[in-house]
């Protein structure tokens, strides 16, 4: 029997009952380790099973994110859900449904391919006969193991999977229902507030307990161990009131605050470095070749969810129950055991929806705070909730780059041989990589400092994720320098090192075609042979009707830019239309990806719309700003996007026959943060290659020109 | 020591025994009330999480004293309507998948509410200055500004 290769996730969880259960006549759970970050995951989840069991959408509940239930899926993140977890799901129903109808054929006594599955019901040569899988399900177990002997169905026969569903979870969003984790109330349960530890190592040197009370103006209490503190109480007004005062009534020594000269892309270069080199040997630079170098920095990021991280916890009977919004709730379990001393099976982690997290947020560390304070008070539930300066001085955020870029190039221009070389502290501190929790810090005994590590190339590369150019050059090689200490934590933001990387490598692509005196377009398609990266750069061109422009330095400009996410997920080219006087106003931006098997073009689409927005947000106004301590503490300090500041937005999907969908959450991040600055350049007539592109930035290149 | 208040929420009166006057509006809304609806997104004022109508008016309640709003009209995003009766704005955000994380919605769709009362068809500028007041950081603006530009037109057309 011909059988598949198993997508990843399914040959890590091979019990099918871990993915798929008929929990109730007429009903169908099916079970994921992916989890709702709103980005529509779960209705596409629900998608690809009802095609693939063929029972209709209504039918199918989706759980996620559960020790419990749930495969264990690591993380939510990557852009890998549907890529690699939805092609689990995809599988696992195949073997599901191949062992009803083997149940059915023998029941029967037909043969299978005279069978048929509609909505749940087996029909024989089109014919109703009785059964269906609820009344088959007590008789198969569906704790056997997948094989991938069951085929998939072939792309012509889906239905559901390529239809513009509308998102399951919205509803309750829109009529503001309790979905949030934030909403949870759970009986006897009591507000608390983390007196933050400043930095690992900081101590309490004093605490005036009474002043804090006295502040609080109602009953509270006092949680402590080592140099964690944490402020509990019934009134969540009090507590905040309470934790409020704390600031001023709580004494830490040995505190290092980050200083306005570490919070510059440049302070990287003289840190010491874990170096490596991969890739091509070289460079050697022939004779008379002519050679470019130039250098592109980004400064530290922050994932400024809307809604500051909130964790639950309660310890009872032995067993410690974690309801949280973070990425992961397998990792997180095993390094809550790590910092409480318990054994995993003695922890029940739960996802609950929060605000979009973009990546590795403060989500963790709430639920590590309210797991620490539950210890000390078994039998009651705890609920932290962070402040919003407490989410935008603590969260990870993503690092600082520089990356600089050296091509040597032949007659036309065109370059042969490219060196990308990366500055960079890691993307990566989730808390499965080894404890890293921040209340953990806090407590007598704090887990040791993970060694620096980044993510590895097989997983897609933290800082050097992109850094390699799909271009045809004959060699290419990267070179990566991991700053080991960095003043704040580091750790993963939607795309990792792509952005930087990205928006590097294509500006330096549209500084050799203006140097070769050609069309950008023109040049980057004299340089592709993949013919899916031609066809969206071809397809973004036709949209914005690409042809020369106005003469650079009017002030008004267009930008393309190109990348395959990972070089190995979606593709996508994107094109800007700006015009910038003192500040950079977006006009229209222009967007086509080929993201394979599509399950649901309209939740692609909105992905796809909401990385334009966000890295247009990065590019022309963020930066974590440090002075004595981080000082982007809110939305006036670390100001994004508003609505009237947003651009026209226009995306177009490439129809393939694929039967393979790629990830497309982080794709138009790089594209358009280089699409921006290949625009901003030609209004300005100069380029800036500092992100973000502000007022300062634009005056200091203008009176340079 | 705890003190009454009272005022009206979406329609009903409510009076609520508090001993911490200062208590903010969103807080009492939230765990006195159970109208989790409206959410918590800064504390500060900034955000627009916390969005509800006082007397008509757009406001934070996030920095609103629960004593600030006695005697006053509050309506919260579940007075604007549910999944058997919606609002046309809630109608017309569910038509266009306006949203993602949806956490920004509460609050935006009480903007919204408020721009339409006084003006039925506000131009893509006028919506995006009445939204300006609200955050999204997923990045729906473009949706939710064309499913506000939409809730006005079958608001016009008589279905509000």
């Amino acid at each position: 029997m011909m059988t598949t290769p198993l997508p990843g996730p399914l040959s890590g969880n091979l019990n099918l009952d871990r993915w798929v259960a008929f929990p109730s006549p007429g009903k169908v759970t099916v079970l994921t380790g992916r989890v709702e970050l709103g980005q529509g995951v779960l209705t596409a989840m629900a998608q690809i099973a009802a095609d693939e069991l063929d029972v209709a959408m209504e039918r199918i509940i989706v759980r996620s994110g559960d020790t419990e239930k749930t495969p264990n899926e690591g993380y939510t993140a990557g852009s890998q859900s549907i890529q690699f977890g939805g092609a689990a799901m995809r599988q696992a129903c195949a073997e599901v449904r191949a062992l009803f109808l083997d149940q059915a054929a023998q029941i029967l006594c037909c043969r299978t391919n005279e069978l048929s599955i509609r909505d749940g019901s087996i029909y024989r040569k089109g014919l109703s006969t009785g059964q269906d899988y609820w009344t088959l399900a007590s008789a198969i177990d569906l704790t056997c193991k997948a094989t991938g002997a069951a085929a998939r169905k072939p792309v012509t026969d889906l239905k559901c999977i390529g239809a513009s569903i509308a998102r399951l979870d919205l509803p309750a969003k829109i009529f503001g229902d309790s979905v949030f984790i934030h909403d949870m109330q759970i009986d006897g349960m009591v507000h608390a507030r983390v007196v933050r530890q400043p930095n690992r190592g900081a101590t309490i040197a004093s605490l005036d307990e009474n002043a804090i009370c006295r502040a609080a103006k109602g009953p509270i209490e006092f949680i402590r161990s080592g140099n964690f503190l944490a402020i509990v109480g019934d009134d969540e007004a009090t507590v905040e009131a309470a934790s409020l005062a704390a600031a001023s009534h709580v004494v830490w020594q040995n505190v290092e605050a980050p200083t306005a000269t570490q919070q510059e892309a440049n302070w990287l270069l003289q840190q010491p470095a874990v170096d490596r080199v991969f890739g091509a040997p070289g460079p050697n630079k022939p004779q008379g070749r002519k050679q470019f170098e130039a250098t592109y920095t980004r400064g530290y990021l922050a994932h400024a969810s809307i809604s500051p991280s909130c964790g639950l916890a309660v310890y009872q009977g032995a067993k410690l129950t974690v309801w949280t919004h973070c990425q992961g709730v397998y990792p997180l379990r095993a390094a809550l055991a790590k910092i409480l001393n318990l054994d995993s099976s003695a922890i029940i982690v739960h996802h609950v929806q929060g605000s979009g997290c973009y990546g590795h947020n403060g989500a963790d560390d709430a639920a590590a705070d309210a797991a620490i304070i539950a210890m000390q008070k078994p039998g009651r539930p705890i609920r932290v909730r962070w402040r919003r300066e407490e989410e935008f001085i603590y969260e990870p955020k993503t690092p600082a780059m520089i990356v600089k870029v050296r091509a040597i190039l032949d007659e036309a221009g065109k370059p042969t041989d490219w060196t990308q070389e990366i500055w960079s502290p890691t993307h990566n501190l989730r808390p499965g990589a080894g404890g890293n929790l921040l209340g953990a810090l806090a407590l007598p005994i704090p887990p040791p400092e993970p060694p620096p590590n980044d993510v590895s190339e097989a997983n897609g590369g933290g800082a050097t994720r992109n850094a390699e150019p799909l271009y045809d050059i004959d060699t290419k090689r990267i070179v990566h320098h991991l700053v080991a200490e960095t003043p704040v934590r580091t750790s993963a933001l939607r795309g990792l090192g792509a952005m930087p990387n990205v928006f590097a490598l294509e500006s330096c692509i549209d500084e050799l075609a203006e140097r070769a005196g050609k069309d950008p377009v023109q040049f980057r398609l004299s340089i592709t042979s993949d013919p899916r990266a031609c066809a969206v750069i071809e397809r973004v061109a036709a949209m914005a009707k690409w042809k020369a422009d106005a003469p650079a330095g009017s002030g008004r400009g267009r930008g393309i830019a190109f990348a395959r996410y990972k070089n190995r997920a979606a593709y996508s080219a994107v094109v800007v239309e700006l015009s910038v006087d003192e500040e950079i106003r977006l006009h229209r931006v222009w967007c086509a990806t080929d993201a394979g098997l599509v399950i649901n073009p309209d939740g692609v689409i909105n992905q796809l719309e909401g990385g334009i927005i966000q890295s247009a947000s990065w590019v022309l106004k963020e930066q974590v700003r440090f002075d004595n301590g981080i000082a982007s503490v809110d939305w006036e300090t670390y100001p994004v996007l508003k609505f009237s500041e947003v651009p026209e937005i226009e995306v177009e999907l490439i129809h393939t026959q694929d039967d393979v969908p790629l990830g497309v959450g982080e794709v138009t991040a790089g594209p358009t943060a280089a699409a921006i600055g290949n625009a901003a350049s030609h209004a300005l007539g100069c380029r800036i290659r500092d992100l973000p592109l502000t007022r300062e930035r634009i005056m200091t290149a203008l009176l340079k020109e | 020591m705890s003190k009454a208040f009272e005022f009206s929420v979406n329609g009903t009166a409510v009076s609520v025994s508090l001993d911490n006057e200062e208590a903010p509006l969103l807080d009492v809304l939230r765990n006195e009330l159970g109208l989790k609806g409206t959410r918590f997104g800064c504390g500060l004022g900034q955000c627009g999480c916390c969005m509800v109508l006082i007397d008509g008016a757009p406001e934070k309640c996030c920095t609103r004293p629960v004593w600030s709003v006695a005697g006053k009209q509050i309506v919260t995003v579940e007075g604007l309507g549910n999944a058997a009766r919606p609002h046309p704005l809630q109608q017309a955000f569910l038509d266009e998948q306006a949203g993602q994380c949806g956490y920004c919605l509460a609050g935006i769709l009480i903007s919204a509410k408020a721009l339409l009362d006084k003006n039925q068809k506000p131009s893509r500028a006028e919506i995006a200055q009445a939204l300006d007041d609200n955050i999204c950081r997923c990045g729906s603006h473009n949706r939710i500004m064309r499913a506000v530009e939409k809730a006005a037109t079958m608001m016009r057309a008589g279905a509000g």
